[in-house]
């Protein structure tokens, strides 16, 4: 009776065991065969003028993708400069006046944000921003690549900021220091690399994003570094390539998802690791 | 400690003070004066309100949600609650250091004392680099961290942490401070040197000092009020609260029979 117990117990431990190894195994699987399957096609069509060199016209083999990698940090970076000081004056805002109807509001309305689908946010930034410039353009890309970072910044900035006891704004406001000087030079300046963590994890949901992008930085052929004009993109040069009939191109698109998916994973493992270290050394 | 005064200059004062923490309230109708360069000791049984009391005399009380104060509390005859006054300027005139310590995690030792200052917009080195030494000296703590000034302040011990606050505190330089337990996580020889200390700030401060020690009270402080719940039950001079208090009440919690 038991010895029969015991056994009952052993076999129902090592079932579920064995369930809990194989969601682990369902869920990594995927994830593994991606990274593994990008990583051969991509490394073996990789070269070094793949990032030296412009595309070369139809037809002829060779070229790389310079332009397109430029242009995505070049991008990526804009879309930055425009989400992150509004993100963070938000996330700053929420966390400071928790209750008041506007930070409700606000709430609701960054929540819906990242909710809407990224094809969306590029027609929103195409009649914003191509429509009345008339033309494609580099802006326009930033400007949809940061409505997609901005309700990832907000949320993050407001957690993080919601970590920092309040005893520590207590003893700034003691001091006889106005409450803007507390939250920016103690506050924040205590919470950077946790803000940075948010921010580069928010850059990197964005930079891999292609919809939003084809209709507004559209993409070119040569490497231009002008704000109003189309601009080149990693995901988007993926996609024209890897739909494009020429064997040429479409190794190249497997080397542009190489080298997008290894940009995406450093910046994430660098926000992750690195950062979290000197966080825990410093601040709360 | 001697009564003696330099002047009857009252500088602080409330006046039918009341505190709330939403329904609960802490603080019930105190009515005191306290005199300029004196130090007045509060005592009372732990949750009668002492902190929160102290909490509502440089506005910080109303820094936790849902509080609530009414009554007076005149800073050199002015309302410190009337919305006329830039709550700023209260702050930096009436210092306080905190029951729990409450270093700022990001910064240096030697950040955390001059903050206050740098943030003023003195930036001078030499004259931060001063200020510091001096109040860590003041607060028996610059023989402990003048290796380390650049050392983060939340790596110091518990007690080193109190005197770290004691130090940023008394950097503003503010005419009145208030410190809620300061010695409470200190040993003996730390605690002597923060009483000193307050026997020789008593000449240019007004302290305001919260104390469970009954010694500790009776030596360093003028003046003595009595809380419980909520409520000040006597304010005198310390010697006849110690040797002579008029209420029951008093008596018994000095002599251990209550609370
Ligand atoms: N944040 C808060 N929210 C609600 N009630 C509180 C809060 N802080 C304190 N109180 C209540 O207010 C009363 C007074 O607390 P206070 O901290 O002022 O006591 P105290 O006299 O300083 O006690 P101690 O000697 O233990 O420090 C207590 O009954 C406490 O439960
Ligand atoms: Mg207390």
């Amino acid at each position: 009776m038991n010895f029969n117990y015991r056994l009952y117990r052993a076999i129902k431990n090592r079932l579920f065991t064995i369930l809990i190894v194989l969601s682990a195994v369902v869920v990594l699987g995927p994830l593994f065969m991606v990274i593994k399957y990008v990583f051969v096609q991509g490394a073996s069509s990789l070269n070094l003028s793949f990032f030296t060199e412009l595309p070369k016209p139809v037809g002829e083999i060779g070229g790389g993708m310079k332009h397109a990698i430029l242009g995505t940090i070049y991008i990526v970076l804009l879309g930055a400069l425009i989400a992150v000081p509004i993100g963070v004056t938000c996330g700053v805002y929420l966390n400071e006046f928790r209750k008041s109807k506007l930070s409700k509001t606000l709430r609701l309305t960054v929540d819906l944000m990242s909710g809407i689908p990224s094809i969306v946010i590029g027609i929103f930034a195409y009649l914003m921003v191509v429509v009345p410039l008339k033309s494609f353009s580099a802006l326009a890309g930033g400007v949809a690549l940061s409505i997609i970072m901005l309700p990832i910044i907000v949320k993050t900035s407001e957690e993080i900021l919601k970590l920092v006891p309040d005893h520590i704004r207590e003893a700034g406001l003691a001091l006889g220091l106005p409450r803007w000087k507390v939250i920016l030079f103690i506050i924040l300046k205590g919470s950077v690399s946790n803000l940075l963590t948010g921010i580069i994890l928010a850059i990197s949901r964005a930079a891999g994003e292609t919809a939003p992008l084809l209709f507004t930085a559209f993409g070119n052929m040569y490497l231009s570094f002008n704000m109003r004009e189309p601009m080149a993109t990693l995901p988007v040069q993926i996609y024209t390539y890897a739909i494009s009939p020429f064997k040429d191109w479409q190794r190249q698109a497997w080397a542009g998802a190489f080298v997008l998916m290894v940009l995406i994973l450093t910046l994430n493992l660098f926000a992750r690791f690195v950062l979290t270290k000197i966080k825990d050394k410093k601040g709360y | 400690m001697s009564n003696s005064k330099n002047s009857d200059k009252i500088i602080l004062e409330a006046k039918n003070l009341e505190a709330w923490f939403g329904d609960f309230q802490a603080v019930k109708g105190i009515n005191v004066q306290y005199t300029e360069r004196t130090i007045t000791a509060i005592i009372g049984p732990s949750g009668c309100g002492k902190s929160t009391y102290l909490r509502c005399l440089n506005r910080i009380h109303e820094e936790i949600e849902g509080t609530r104060v009414s009554g007076e509390v005149l800073l050199e005859g002015k309302n410190i609650y009337d919305k006329k006054i830039d709550v700023v300027d209260v702050r930096k005139r009436i210092g306080m250091v905190f029951q729990k310590p409450n270093p700022f995690p990001s910064l240096s030792i030697l950040d955390n004392v001059v903050i206050g200052l740098r943030l003023q917009g003195i930036t001078k080195r030499s004259t931060l680099m001063e200020v510091a030494e001096s109040c860590l000296k003041k607060a028996a703590l610059w023989d402990e961290v003048k290796d380390k000034l650049n050392s983060l302040g939340t790596s110091l011990s518990g007690g080193q942490q109190q005197r770290l606050c004691i130090a940023r505190a008394l950097a503003i330089n503010p005419p009145v401070l208030l410190m809620d337990e300061p010695t409470s996580a200190l040993d003996p020889i730390a605690t002597a040197k923060i009483e000193e200390l307050m026997d020789e700030i008593k000449r240019d401060y007004t302290v305001i000092i919260v104390t469970h020690n009954m010694q500790q009270a009776a030596r360093i402080s003028d003046y003595t009020s009595f809380f419980v719940y909520g409520k000040m039950i006597e304010h005198g001079l310390s010697s006849d609260i110690f040797t002579n208090p008029r209420e029951k009440q008093t008596e018994d919690y000095i002599s251990g029979r209550f609370g």
